[in-house]
């Protein structure tokens, strides 16, 4: 009823904003998006309520604690600044790991694309360093740097590297040379080439580089925490779980998670505005 | 003599063979005179326009531009492509923009330009739209914009409109007329339309197929000034010109044919 009322103001004014197909199209949209919406919150309420059932009355709370045991664990943990304590130096770690990391990588990838000898040259190298699970290397990190912030840095970098690098180094490759030859005619020097045609040209696989590392970076961060430190998630975790303290594991592992999901969103977030120019 | 081709061959050599591109080709091109290169694929057209460019160097022999000759990457010629060589990360104004960046022009003079020069190929309103976001036809008046701002003497065009409908090429054949009888720069213009070539060139040099030779420069006897490419094809010069050029062209690409076959 309502829709033939508005068919029939559309007949006869000049220019309606929005045809009657397309207003049906939009509004389809949007009741698509709640519906996935309010179906995730379903999903996650349903999850919780399973995990409570299970818990004590179909699996040992031992094993799998309960999920207002782990909230309430963090809920503690939260007010009496534990999570504060050990969440900043996990944080800083894997800033700096990342960091450090994806600039070594991104100038060492430019260098490689730009020098096709010296790539030739370190392949088999890079590709014996890539075989290598990174993992393998935090127990020497810890003997080199100790089992402080150090170690963890350590480690994220270096896995951090090696995927920013291989990255960049693609996206160099990947250049169209028709942009470097108009940009030369048109009075760019080596510089200028790299400035505007050959960065924001390699920035799609750099960034999907970063994204693809920052879960590697926390990864690295906790797997050296897990080894040996005396603060930070990792460390939290570790300790919990000589303690059989299954409630303070999970807490750690969500605190994990939503650490990981904050940053991805915010690189999507800077992915978007970097490659606004994308159809 | 603003272009000046002196005993150049350009030989390809790969791993498996040697392939002769051009042949001892010796052409002068004088200060504003337009000139289209025509002939079958693979006939060293475009090579040759790569030389003046400095992208590509001759074998044997020199290319002068101006009369000096021409080594690495020549700052002195704008160049334009059948694919699109504006930068997609960049509006069509920072396109236009650039050129002019990269030659120490500050920033109010080079948005003013960029203004002007937009508004020259009828952009004005689409300064901060993205190419992704421009038609095709667009993409290349963003680029023929781009040549306008920092105004070289000499345009090297590679079947610029190569890939646009026969209407829109037409168009834009037009606004190149129109650009190049204000400015009077020196035009190479590689096209594989013969009709495209008579249309705009006041000399059109046939190549034979591979190697590359000048087979026929032919002079066309349309007025310089005031062409109009919706008109022009019915004027007796035009025909005569056409089937002169055509003759010469015909077996060239009976030839490029055997060849590939």
């Amino acid at each position: 009823m309502s829709g033939l009322v508005q068919q029939a103001a559309g007949i006869g004014t000049e220019a309606p904003a929005l045809s009657p197909a397309s207003a049906a199209l939009a509004a389809a949209d949007a009741r698509h998006r709640w519906f996935v919406l309010g179906a995730r919150v379903v999903v996650g309420i349903a999850f919780l309520l399973l995990w409570h059932v299970a818990s004590g009355n179909w699996i040992d709370t031992l094993l799998i604690s309960s999920p207002e045991a782990v909230a309430g664990r963090l809920w503690r943990w939260l007010i009496d600044g534990t999570l504060w304590f050990h969440l900043s130096i996990t944080l800083l770690a894997t800033v700096l790991g990342f960091a450090i990391g994806s600039a070594v990588g991104f100038s060492t990838g430019l260098l490689f694309g730009r020098f096709n000898t010296l790539a030739d040259i370190f392949d088999p190298y890079i590709s014996a360093l890539y075989s290598i699970p990174k993992i393998a290397l935090a127990p020497l990190f810890i003997i080199w740097f100790g089992i402080g912030i150090e170690s963890k840095v350590a480690v994220s970098a270096a896995i951090v590297f090696l995927v920013i690098f291989l990255n960049t180094y693609a996206g160099v490759r990947e250049v169209n040379p028709l942009y470097i030859n108009t940009t030369r005619i048109m009075g760019g020097g080596q510089w200028a080439v790299l400035r505007h045609v050959i960065v924001p040209s390699a920035a799609a696989w750099v960034i999907t580089g970063l994204k693809v590392s920052v879960p590697y970076a926390l990864v690295g961060t906790v797997i050296g925490e897990f080894m040996s430190a005396n603060r930070g998630i990792g460390f939290l975790i570790a300790q919990a779980t000589g303690l059989f303290n299954t409630t303070s594991v999970y807490a750690g592992i969500v605190v994990l998670a939503v650490v990981g999901a904050v940053i991805n969103t915010g690189l999507k977030h800077f992915e978007s505005w970097v490659l606004r120019w994308r159809p | 003599m603003s272009i000046s081709a002196r005993g150049v061959r350009k030989l390809y050599v790969t791993r498996r063979r040697e392939t002769l591109a051009l042949d001892r080709v010796d052409l002068d091109i004088a200060t504003g005179e337009f000139v289209a290169f025509v002939g079958p694929s693979g006939c060293g057209k475009s090579t040759l326009m790569n030389m003046v460019a400095g992208i590509l160097a001759p074998s044997e022999g020199t290319i002068l531009h101006d009369g000096r000759p021409v080594t690495g990457i020549n700052q002195r010629v704008g160049y334009m492509t059948q694919a699109d060589a504006v930068l997609p990360w960049r509006t069509a104004r920072e396109n236009v923009e650039l050129p002019l960046r990269l030659r120490g022009v500050g920033r109010a003079a080079r948005a003013a330009k960029a203004a002007e020069t937009l508004a020259a190929v009828g952009l004005t309103g689409f300064d901060n739209a993205f190419p992704a976001e421009l038609s095709g036809g667009m993409r290349k008046r963003v680029a023929l914009a781009q040549l306008l701002a920092y105004g070289p003497g000499t345009l090297l065009l590679d079947e610029p409109f190569g890939a646009l409908d026969a209407q829109l090429k037409l168009v834009m054949q037009e606004l190149l007329l129109r650009i190049w009888e204000k400015a009077g720069q020196t035009v190479i213009f590689v096209t594989h339309d013969l009709g495209e070539a008579v249309t705009l060139a006041q000399r059109v040099v046939v190549f034979s197929a591979r190697p590359g030779r000048i087979k026929l420069i032919e002079p066309i006897a349309l007025p310089r000034t005031g062409r109009d490419p919706f008109r022009t094809r019915f004027a007796p010069e035009f025909e005569r010109a056409y089937s002169r050029l055509w003759e010469a062209l015909a077996p060239e690409i009976a030839r490029e044919e055997e060849v590939v076959a």
